[in-house]
């Protein structure tokens, strides 16, 4: 069931027009966070701790002060209001006081007429540190015998689930431990803005971010000013991937122009991006499952620890995603789940694509082909069988209450043709190991792997989740034209061009202008949780909803007589030399907390599923693997952007297929030893293989248009999928990820 | 230093150029020419790729005295006018865009395979862009951009 639209506007929703910053985008022209240039400007940067854990015993920033060219150097004493930040409790220093708690910890600014200038004064400030042991193990850290990072303990957040028997029992039972390593975000435009000093006493701030409100919200507290005088406009956003939720350059830039008077430009380059983003949770996940001989799981119990690092950032929402998508798209009537997230002194971390669920999708699906083994089942058998689907009830006792077609996304992978054997003529480039040309075909095999996922859409657990829309609607140069104007960030994802389509499909009109994002309109919520096409796209709609209630009004006045629909020329007609404007706030509809005690509740306003099927070739003698091939199928609702959809498959199929085989942060006593792309490997085209896709289209009638966030679901199975590929072709059991050569090869065992 | 370079046609000079600048640097920050990108600074990304006399290089590893006297390319110069590149419309129309902050330098490193290679077959073509990294989109749409540029 779809809300009614009119299908056959051209370039509106379900069509597939170019992007409106397409063209500036490919002639270079598109100005990103990085490229700002303002007369007089001054350029910052940051002084970062380079020791996990210390206290700070004195910090001395005289000799910075006298570089010529510098002109402010900053400490949390020029902090003008609370020195705290953080997106859920705010808990971590805008600049140190008294004690680092990770590697990479800002201490101190400095602002200069050249970045160079500014990175030589920032080695010229000298901190006094007291180095002290570090604790980087998330499961040690919530243990009884942990010594405290913060007041209150180590446990950020504790979620248990339990629903139904607690001891149960079944025929056939496998455990397993998991683990995930920590995955960056490794968005290509580095954190950037400019900040503006104005005459009123605010700044202006041009950001690259994924919530304009919630910056704006912890830069006035750190600044001690009134919204009103903190304003920020979105500049160019080179990707996001959940690293640009929480803080980098916005309040010390806005520090800095303040402070000096004059705007100041911050950009991070690639190693201090790698410090200056929260990651992916590594975790720890310990699992069993018990099952009937025929496959029928009997109960699921888990266990999981995800490592938060130093500061609480969005650590309390992922764990609540880890648990309560914890057992995977499955019907099982016995759970038990219990998820920890942790303060340590690694790198803090947040949110990233698919947030919780995919460091349990991980462990669920790879508990899942051990049960398919230990029962010689076939692994998308046993899962078919146990498939949940509409009307499903999930352990937090939520019905499904929309389309859940596991079953469906399990058989477009399986039934599609595998892709052929390379017999041809030998192309290295298809090989494992590439143009390295360690081996032509010899000590390689092949093997295939089935995975499925579930996400949760939209913000959860009773959080007040809305998006505002502002539609002016005038007549130019004889025709209707359209601005639409929210706060809701384009990182890249193509919002503003659903944006476009919808008002276009609504209001039946061609020009539709994009106004740029800032706080001058109201809230639009976070571009993560695979959220704005939903609830910005529902805000749009609403938007033109009431723009269309008007011109009908307007229309009875002009007509005469009371009309439905009405053509461009009409609009015309009652408009004259009107304008209309009109504001609305959307919101989906409402969830629940978690029941404290047994995690139960309405958690989650709607939930999205993919399946992939990846087909691999491993180099057993050197360890290296080449991905073949990795299938798609996902379910969205309601394409909106048939174009868009695919974009996001790919790729989200991509990043899951670099956390499977090349992607983690190094981190020992925790400090960060890769923080480059020399070191930090993402895929590259050569990595990246053909990603074949079938899109579903089934409405859940409690979304606009149906539709359902794409952007996540591809991330979760495509990683447990291409290693049960490498565990099929090596029978090795494959416990961590990324895999690397060293646990295909005998030179060092998996960790479990 | 002063530094003169022709930069797409244009004979330019900056000075006060510091001698650790990068080519990337002076033609961003220098030459109002912010369109090469600046994802890595350290040779891995590819998303400053400019001509440089006529070969793709990084900006970001070439010394901007290096440049000296040289012509230098860059994404800004592909298009006449308001006619997009063959290359530029098909990353449009394929959807090969996503952020875009890899766009830049892929357009460049397929501009230059197509000058080399007018139809590129699938493995040419990952070969050639094999430097440049993109993280949006899974390359996909990237590569049906090269294949219809190399139809047009
Ligand atoms: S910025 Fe030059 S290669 Fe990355
Ligand atoms: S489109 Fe974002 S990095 Fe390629």
């Amino acid at each position: 069931m779809t809300s009614p639209t009119r299908e056959t506007t051209k370039g509106g929703v379900g069509d597939s027009p170019l992007r409106p910053d397409g063209t500036l985008k490919v002639r270079g022209e598109f100005a990103y966070s990085s490229d700002l240039w303002h007369e007089d400007m001054l350029w910052g940067a940051t002084l970062r701790s380079p020791h996990p854990y210390a206290r700070i015993r004195s910090v001395d920033i005289g000799e910075a002060l006298k570089v010529p060219g510098v002109y402010a150097v900053l400490t949390h004493n020029d902090v003008p209001g609370t020195n705290l930040y953080g997106l859920e409790h705010p808990d971590q220093p805008v600049l140190a006081v008294d004690v680092v708690r990770y590697h990479g910890e800002s201490i101190a600014l400095v602002a200069a007429d050249h970045p160079e200038t500014a990175r030589r004064a920032i080695k010229k400030i000298k901190v006094d540190y007291e180095v002290l042991t570090p604790i980087t193990d998330a499961e040690a850290a919530v243990g009884p015998d942990a010594p405290a990072l913060h007041n209150g303990g180590n446990v950020v957040r504790k979620v248990h689930i339990e629903r139904g028997d607690q001891h149960a029992t079944a025929d056939v039972v496998v455990s397993g431990v998991y683990e995930v390593g920590m995955q960056d975000q490794a968005f290509l435009g580095p954190e950037s803005g400019l900040a503006i000093p104005a005459e009123d006493g605010g700044v202006d701030l041009y950001v690259a971010t994924q919530w304009l409100h919630v910056d704006q919200k912890q830069i006035c507290f750190a600044l001690d000013l009134p919204t009103d005088k903190v304003r920020l406009t979105l500049a160019g956003v080179g990707g996001a991937f959940g690293g640009r939720e929480d803080l980098s350059i916005q309040v010390h830039a806005c520090l800095l122009a303040l402070h000096t008077g004059k705007p100041v430009k911050m950009v991070y380059n690639r190693e201090e991006s790698f410090y200056g983003h929260v990651h992916r949770h590594p975790a720890k996940l310990y699992y069993e499952h018990g099952a009937d001989r025929d496959g029928t799981l009997r109960y699921v119990r888990c266990r999981i620890y995800l490592d938060g690092g130093a500061y609480a950032s969005s650590t309390p929402a992922v764990v609540a995603n880890a648990a309560t998508l914890g057992i995977g798209p499955y019907n099982v009537d016995n759970v038990t789940v219990d998820c920890w997230g942790a303060y340590t002194n690694n790198p803090p971390c947040g949110a990233m694509r698919g947030f919780g669920a995919v460091q349990a999708g991980f462990a669920y699906e790879s508990q899942m082909d051990k049960l398919a083994a230990a029962l010689g089942i076939d692994p998308v058998d046993v899962r078919v069988r146990n498939a949940m689907s509409e009307g499903s009830v999930m352990p937090t006792g939520q019905v499904v209450d929309s389309a859940a077609p596991v079953e469906e996304l399990l058989r477009l992978v399986k039934e599609r043709p595998l892709p052929p054997a390379t017999d041809g003529p030998l192309d290295l480039t298809a090989m494992p190991g590439g143009v390295s040309n360690t081996t032509h075909g010899e000590g390689v095999v092949r093997g295939v792997g089935y995975a499925v996922g579930i996400k949760n859409i939209c913000f959860s657990e009773g959080f007040d989740d809305y998006s505002t829309a502002r539609l002016r609607l005038q007549v130019i140069n004889g025709e209707p034209a359209a601005v639409i104007h929210t706060a809701a960030a384009e990182v890249g994802q193509g919002l503003v061009t659903i944006q476009q389509q919808i008002v276009r499909t609504e209001l039946g009109i061609d020009q539709v202008t994009v106004h740029p994002a800032d706080t001058t309109v109201g809230n639009g919520g976070s571009t993560s949780a695979s959220r704005q096409t939903y609830v910005t796209g529902g805000a749009v709609k609403a938007v033109c909803e009431a723009v269309r209630e008007k011109l009908l009004k307007l229309a009875v006045a002009r007509f005469g007589e009371p009309r439905s629909e009405l053509s461009a020329p009409d609009v015309v007609a009652v408009l004259g030399d009107d304008v209309i404007e009109e504001t609305v706030e959307w919101r989906h509809r409402p969830t629940t907390a978690l029941d404290p005690d047994t995690g139960q509740g309405f958690a989650h306003v709607q939930y999205g599923f993919a399946a992939h099927r990846a087909v691999v070739d491993v180099d057993v003698d050197l360890g290296l693997v080449k991905v073949v091939e990795l299938a798609c199928a996902q379910d969205v609702g309601k394409a909106m952007n048939p174009q868009a959809v695919l974009g996001q498959i790919h790729g989200g199929s991509t990043q899951g297929l670099g956390l499977a085989v090349m992607e983690e942060i190094q981190v020992s006593g925790g400090k960060v030893r890769n923080p480059s792309f020399t070191d930090y490997l993402i895929p590259t085209v050569l990595d990246t293989p053909p990603m074949p896709v079938d899109v579903l289209e089934l409405a859940d009638p409690h979304a606009p248009y149906g539709l359902r966030g794409v952007g996540e679901p591809p991330t979760i199975s495509s990683t447990p999928a291409v290693v049960a590929a490498i565990r099929a072709a090596t029978g090795l059991a494959l416990t961590r990820v990324p895999v690397r050569p060293e646990h295909l090869t005998d030179t060092q065992s998996p960790s479990a | 230093m002063r530094l003169n370079v022709t930069v797409n046609g244009e004979a330019r000079q900056a000075d006060d150029v510091w001698e650790g600048e990068s080519l990337l640097y002076v033609l961003r920050e220098r030459l109002g020419l912010p369109g090469s990108k600046n994802a890595c600074e350290q040779g891995e990304c590819g998303s400053c790729t400019v001509y440089l006399d006529g070969t793709p290089v990084c900006s970001c590893l070439v010394a901007a005295g290096q440049a000296e006297g040289c012509e230098v390319r860059t994404v800004e110069g592909l298009a006449e006018g308001d006619q997009l590149d063959r290359v530029q419309q098909s990353f449009v129309d394929a959807g090969a865009v996503q952020c875009g902050f890899c766009t830049p330098g892929l357009v460049v490193a397929a501009h230059d395979l197509l000058k080399r290679v007018p139809n590129p077959s699938d493995p040419e073509i990952r070969e050639a862009l094999a430097g440049n990294l993109c993280r949006c989109t899974g390359y996909e749409k990237i590569l049906d951009a090269v294949r219809l540029a190399a139809t047009r």
